[in-house]
């Protein structure tokens, strides 16, 4: 696996941190680092997670300061119901921007670039084949927002995947996805106690499940597979089937001719169709996905069995309802459980860079900074500051040094830039002023010092870090 | 249809930029390997992945299928083992009769007749799948969009038999003054699906269903009124109302199955040259075939 140091953007997304989990199970991934402009949803380990803005303007510098070597795209918005469409476009066009800018230019370390889509890129029209093959383009203009974005973020992707031939892009369009935890319009519609379809048709269904999403963007990170990839469980259904597998009535009380205006009361009662569905629910859409699969990825569910397991889902979830609380997002707690020195950490890592190594290095980080300040002002410390911790345990590998109290600059100069970069975020403004110093005036290696100078200027700013 | 043609020629791949650069990189995948990855049968569901429901299509062929082949139209097959037993084939044929019954029988020939019974996937225009009620029932009962990519799938991948009629709409809404004279022959693109797929092509020429319902006049105006393809004048449309459809007269039926065609050469669909030959050749034997049955009939009822 080449990827190592990785960057999910979309962290918060239900993907995006399911894809955050299944990485840290990975031993060789070092580095996982998520950005969103919201809280994460679910418990991160050892990801850790950056605040910013929906239009990630300033996702350069952390790709830089992590030397992130592979990026992961979970961000796009598929689903017109769950945002305004101003917001959506917003992050679709423009964030999708940004983050290929951020990816691309000569000195990148960027390698590998997973981008998730959607089959909405294809449409759904009278004259579509029946299977949609990755090489088709819709015959057709987009007809909705939601649409017209996916198209334009897909050509932003295909533009910087010819500029940056060095890095290798993989772009996922997934068909519907079910399963118990994910919340999308097609969820809403099948949980109502009776499905209304469109008088007349019976369009066809593809399902991916979302274990199946998640496996999908793992199988990309794990192998060079550059290329589009439909994303789609085995088989087609056709609507009134998943109705019956899900043992639900539907009812055909949309009109064939007027769909849209016929909406409008139902949207009175709680019920929002996004426009895109309108031209699923109408004809449907069917996926290719041979393609995926000639790679090696196995699905662990076919459309029908996504569809059994989505009706258990909803046959139990009354009965659990409220049980299990939402997780919820605490950036001191993290921090706590991630830095310090007293949270006793499980069986010690045989890594170079097991979370004991990573708080000795931050000691002796801290305990230079503390030094360094010692020598630019006059006023002379007899102790630094930093309270001594726990006696130094036996080292599980000779890799870094017993950190002794005196002054460890040596120790400073043999640390690796990512090494420092990493631990950087742990500390504040005096600490890194001095280290910023002691940086400029000795070694002076770029990364270190922008990620420096970025660092501080943003404390300065009293952005929340 | 938007622009209300359907052609079997597969359109020339845009640019997809991203595409080919990933084909440049990665070795490329050989045709087994798709067909070998191609979705297994579920055996629990009613449906294939194509929409098509065995209990529908059973029942319909017990019933009205069975009615119109046995006793209605009494139809007569010969060169049924010019079709293959096993193996992809493109079966192409003439086209006539309002609400055309020629389908419909080509099919249930195929299951009564054949020493193997196989499945025959038809092919209609995009304007059923949008059509309310007919995009229900279409697929269910073996019709599938003639869309390049479809007829691939089904010829090459799935290795099944596919009936295709290249006169299309032409065929159907043509009067009955011009019955038995063949239209043109769409622009080739079913000879280039055929040769693309490496399956061989069988004429099929079919007599009766010109007398079957014949089409006195076209009504354009009603036409655009109800959103159909055509809306024609027959001895029983639109008189009797919807039902009037299926107000067939008893004509007798005549299906004649030719001698396979089999392409030679790699990548023979490359050549346009070739293409156009074939099918001008293909239209020709057909037609002289229907010239040739159409004399030898000596009544239009008793055959």
């Amino acid at each position: 696996m080449n990827s190592k140091r990785i960057l999910i953007t979309g962290l918060s997304t239900y993907w995006g941190g399911r894809l955050a989990q299944a990485l840290e199970e990975r031993d060789e991934v070092e580095a996982i680092v998520g950005v969103d402009s919201e809280d994460p949803r679910v418990e991160l380990e050892r990801a850790e997670f950056v605040r910013v803005g929906t239009q990630h303007a300033l996702l350069r510098r952390i790709v830089e300061a992590a030397s992130i070597d592979t990026v992961v795209d979970s961000r796009l918005v598929v689903d017109s119901a769950t945002t305004s469409p101003k917001l959506a476009h917003e992050n679709n066009v423009i964030g999708t921007m940004n983050i290929l800018a951020a990816c691309s230019g000569p000195s990148s370390t960027v390698r590998k670039l997973v981008f998730k889509s959607s089959s909405h890129y294809y449409g759904c029209e009278q004259d579509d084949p029946a299977f949609f093959t990755e090489s088709m383009v819709r015959p057709h203009a987009p007809r909705t927002p939601i649409e017209r974005d996916i198209l334009e973020a897909e050509a932003a992707v295909a533009e910087f995947a010819e500029k940056n031939p060095e890095t290798s892009v993989s772009l996922l369009r997934f068909s519907n996805v079910l399963g118990p935890d994910v919340r999308t319009s097609h969820t809403t519609l099948f949980s109502l106690p009776v499905v209304p379809m469109i008088l007349g048709f019976d369009p066809r269904y593809m399902f991916v499940h979302e274990d199946d999403v998640v496996s999908a963007l793992e199988h990309m990170v794990a192998h060079d597979l550059p290329g589009i990839y439909n994303v789609a469980g085995d088989g087609v259904l056709a609507f009134t089937e998943v109705c019956g597998l899900l043992g639900k009535t539907y009812a055909p009380i949309l009109p064939p001719w007027g769909t849209g205006l016929a909406l409008a009361p139902l949207r009175r009662l709680g019920l929002r169709v996004p426009p895109e569905m309108l031209g699923q629910l109408r004809f449907g859409r069917g996926l290719d996905n041979r393609k995926l699969k000639a790679t090696g990825f196995e699905y662990r569910h076919t459309s029908r069995e996504t569809v059994l397991r989505f009706g258990e889902h909803l046959r139990l979830h009354p009965v659990v309802r409220g049980v299990r609380e939402p997780y919820r997002y605490e950036r001191e707690v993290e921090e706590f459980l991630r830095w310090s020195p007293s949270v006793r950490r499980g069986a010690e890592g045989l890594e170079p860079l097991s979370p004991h190594q990573f708080t000795e290095l931050e000691r002796l980080l801290r305990a230079y900074a503390d030094r360094a300040g010692v020598e630019e002002p006059p006023v002379p410390e007899p102790r630094p500051p930093v309270p001594e911790p726990e006696p130094p345990e036996p080292e599980p590998v000779a890799a870094e040094p017993e950190p002794p109290p005196g002054p460890p600059v040596a120790e400073y100069d043999d640390l690796e830039a990512e090494e420092i970069l990493s631990l950087l975020s742990s500390l504040d403004a005096p600490d890194l002023d001095a280290i910023l110093g002691y940086e400029r005036a000795h070694r002076a290696r770029p990364t270190v010092v922008r990620a420096l100078e970025g660092l501080l200027a943003r404390q300065r700013a009293g952005a929340p870090r | 249809m938007a622009n209300g043609r359907t052609s079997l020629r597969l359109p020339e791949p845009p640019s997809v930029r991203l595409a080919r650069l990933a084909l440049e990189r990665l070795p490329a995948t050989r045709d087994d390997d798709l067909r070998r990855l191609l979705p297994g049968v579920e055996p629990e569901r009613r449906l294939d992945d194509w929409g098509r429901s065995e209990r529908i299509e059973g029942l319909m062929d017990r019933t009205l299928y069975e009615f119109f082949y046995r006793y209605w139209f009494r139809c007569e097959v010969e060169g049924i083992e010019n079709v293959p037993a096993s193996g992809g084939a493109l079966l192409v044929s003439n086209h006539s009769g309002a609400l055309p019954p020629d389908a419909a029988m080509i099919a249930k020939a195929l299951r009564e007749e054949h020493p193997r019974p196989r499945e025959l996937n038809i092919t209609v225009e995009h304007f059923f799948k949008g059509f309310p009620g007919f995009s229900m029932l279409i697929p269910k009962i073996g019709c599938v969009a003639a869309h390049p990519a479809n007829v691939q799938r089904l010829l090459h991948d799935e290795e099944k038999l596919v009936l295709v009629f290249p006169e299309g709409r032409k065929g159907t809404e043509k009067l009955y003054r011009n019955r038995y004279r063949l239209r043109r022959f769409g622009r080739g693109g079913f000879v280039e699906a055929a040769m693309r797929a490496g399956v061989p092509v069988v004429p099929v020429c079919v007599v009766g269903a010109e007398e079957a319902m014949p089409v006195f006049a076209q009504m354009g105006a009603l036409q655009r009124l109800t959103g159909l393809l055509y809306f024609p004048i027959t001895p029983t449309f639109p008189h009797l109302g919807p039902l009037g459809m299926l107000g067939y007269l008893p004509a007798k039926f005549k299906i004649r199955f030719l001698e396979p065609i089999h392409f030679e050469g790699d990548n023979p669909h490359e050549d346009k040259a070739q293409v156009q030959t074939w099918a001008h050749e293909i239209r020709a034997r057909i037609q002289d075939n229907l010239y040739e049955m159409v004399a030898r009939r000596r009544s239009v009822w008793f055959g």
